[in-house]
């Protein structure tokens, strides 16, 4: 191993071992689908009573914690804003909880460019998010391209819903 | 090198070739050029390998997987045992070459195996059938452990493939894909390798963890690929013999995908994606650190050196769809050379350099196609629901790509074609497959 590698690891592992693990699909998943975890803690956190708007419960079923888009784009439609406006209006008032937002494709696409558009579509939620006036160290995002589709159909029922960016909540004041 | 090769047969074989008397006039000798339009498959013969102690199984699944090879490039086939008027009883005996012509076989392949416990010994010879003779550089011996028995047939194969067709060989080569199992919502990655043909699969990584896209070094000894390993989408490089694994960025709060070595195994161009926007970079494994090579707003992603490594082709969406561009490999702009309608990605450099494949989208289908690398003369040889990322063979003819069906039961395989769009078929592989990607030829 060079020297540079080296070094460049040292601060990847630093880097890692600020943030979660958001890879929900790993041992911490439901359904334990993933085998062992990867690198990196998984924190639990109880999802709680939906009818508590403190919860995460209440967040991902009332305040709604996805978004979705047109196809290869990233712009937030109005519904868009409606929902990302009461998650940060959520987010401001309990200051609790971090959120990684994920950033989704339909299957219609290279692995490649699926996984840079995912980015683009989490970065966007991000922004507005922080726009809305949530502290930037509380939000973090991942892309998962087309690796990770809710819906499996191959029409647009299905990737219309595929198309989307999901914000994930934790215990934390920060990611 | 004809001299040395007829050196090198004399000192191992003990014999020249010189020796055979040609019969009256020369004919052309067997020869197959590929190009366009429809090739008739060459008749040729492959009798069981003769087994000159200890070879027992060995000597017939040799001489198997050398007609598997050659068969199925679907230039050649194999005339069946049954309709032999001779045998071949000894590797070094003389051949009837009036019977093997009453059959047509233009070319026959004799071989004959030895086994002294792990040690296993190839010798072969191909006849220009027609000429009474050994053809130029194809009479050679292999030796090695039994472990490697399927290694030493493809290698006769290859140069059985390489005297007639004046192509390169393929066949002795790996293939490093991703083996895929679960429901299409939850499906996991492994990565794994394999010979080109599918057989002797052995596992790189668990599959805790989202993997994507793995690449070899232009050694074979080292694979680029993408993990979810860290929770992140990360480059991560391994090292085939130990199975050492080192995370290869640098930047929290980046995503580091698609990564491909340069010629020379130094470098590694890649994208890096920072709030939201994907440009490409390159990483100098020798230290000399990170360079940007785009700077644009739009995704640039999916880069491929040129052999000669002065050149990268990279897909960028800067119009509004992906296309596929060329810049030199210092970085810049990019020529647009991409001109269809539809949408281009995934661009792979050929290792000859005189061509380009992609995956195309139209029309709400896919395709996998080639195009010169002014993107001139665009031909699409494959067409369906999902086909993506075409990866090389060492000779620069075929390609294999992942064909995913369509639907909740939707399932990827690993699928092969000739660049003329011939031999379009399936690698067997033990369950669903994705991302493959071609060794260079081993040693």
């Amino acid at each position: 191993m060079t020297l540079t590698v080296k070094s460049l690891l040292v601060v990847a592992a630093l880097a890692l071992a600020a943030c979660n693990n958001p890879d929900r699909y790993g041992a911490g998943g439901p359904g334990g689908a993933g085998g062992p975890g990867g690198a990196g803690g998984i924190d639990t956190t109880g999802l709680g009573d939906p009818n508590n708007p403190t919860s995460i419960a209440y967040f991902n079923q009332r305040v709604g914690d996805r978004v979705l888009f047109a196809v290869d784009q990233s712009t937030i439609s109005p519904e868009g804003r409606a929902v990302l406006t009461a998650q940060a209006q959520w987010l401001m008032t309990n200051t609790g909880y971090a959120a990684i937002i994920e950033g989704h494709a339909d299957e219609q696409g290279t692995r490649e460019y699926n996984l840079a558009l995912g980015a683009r579509r989490a970065a966007a939620v991000q922004n507005f998010l922080i726009s809305q006036g949530v502290p930037a160290n509380r939000l973090r995002t991942i892309s998962y391209g087309k690796e990770r589709p809710i819906e499996v159909c191959s029409t647009e029922d299905c990737y219309s819903k595929n198309r989307r960016a999901v914000t994930v909540l934790s215990a934390g004041a920060g990611v | 090198m004809r001299a040395a090769l007829r050196t090198l047969l004399a000192l191992i074989l003990g014999m020249t070739l010189t020796g055979v008397t040609p019969v009256l006039a020369q004919n052309a000798p067997p020869r197959i050029v590929i190009g366009p339009g429809v090739i008739e498959p060459m008749p040729i013969a492959i009798p069981t390998f003769i087994d000159e102690g200890g070879a027992g199984e060995y000597a017939r699944e040799i001489g198997r997987v050398v007609q598997s090879d050659l068969e199925g490039t679907g230039f050649f086939r194999t005339i069946g045992e049954e309709a032999y008027i001779s045998r071949i009883t000894s590797f070094d005996g003389g051949v009837a070459f009036e019977d093997w012509k009453a059959i047509n076989a233009q070319v026959l392949i004799t071989g004959a195996v030895s086994v002294s416990g792990d040690r296993i010994t190839v010798k072969f010879r191909a006849y220009d059938v027609f000429n009474g003779q050994v053809m130029e550089g194809a009479a050679l011996q292999f030796a090695g452990t039994t472990q490697g028995w399927r290694r030493m047939a493809h290698k006769v194969a290859d140069v059985v493939y390489s005297k007639i067709t004046g192509e390169g060989g393929y066949f002795d080569s790996r293939v490093v894909f991703v083996s895929e199992s679960g429901p299409k919502n939850q499906r996991l990655k492994r990565l794994a390798v394999m010979d080109y043909d599918g057989a002797n699969v052995a596992y790189l990584t668990d599959s805790s963890a989202i993997v994507l896209a793995p690449r070899f070094s232009p050694t074979g000894d080292r694979i680029l690929y993408t993990s979810y390993e860290t929770g992140f989408p990360r480059i991560t490089l391994l090292d085939v013999a130990s199975l050492a694994r080192q995370s290869l960025d640098e930047q929290p709060g980046t995503m580091t995908f698609a990564p491909r070595f340069s010629p020379d195994g130094g470098t590694v161009v890649f994208s890096l994606e920072r709030g939201g926007n994907t440009d490409i970079y390159a990483l100098s494994l020798g230290g000399g650190g990170l360079r940007q090579l785009t700077n644009a707003p739009s995704i640039e992603t999916a880069p491929s050196f040129s052999p000669d490594g002065s050149q990268i082709v990279f897909e960028s969406d800067r119009t509004g769809s992906p296309q596929i561009y060329v810049m030199p490999a210092s970085g810049g702009e990019g020529t647009r050379i991409s001109g269809g309608a539809g949408r281009y990605g995934t661009p792979v450099w050929s290792p000859r350099g005189d061509l380009i494949a992609f995956t195309k989208q139209n029309e709400g289908r896919f395709h996998i196609g080639v195009m010169r690398t002014d993107g001139s003369e665009e031909r699409l040889l494959t067409a369906s629901f999902l086909d993506e990322g075409p990866t090389w063979a060492p000779n620069g003819r075929v390609l294999m790509f992942t064909r995913e069906t369509s639907g909740a039961g939707g399932q990827a395989q690993l699928w092969s074609v000739d660049i003329t769009g011939r031999n379009l078929k399936q690698i067997p592989t033990e369950g669903p497959a994705s991302d493959p990607a071609w060794s260079p030829l081993l040693p």
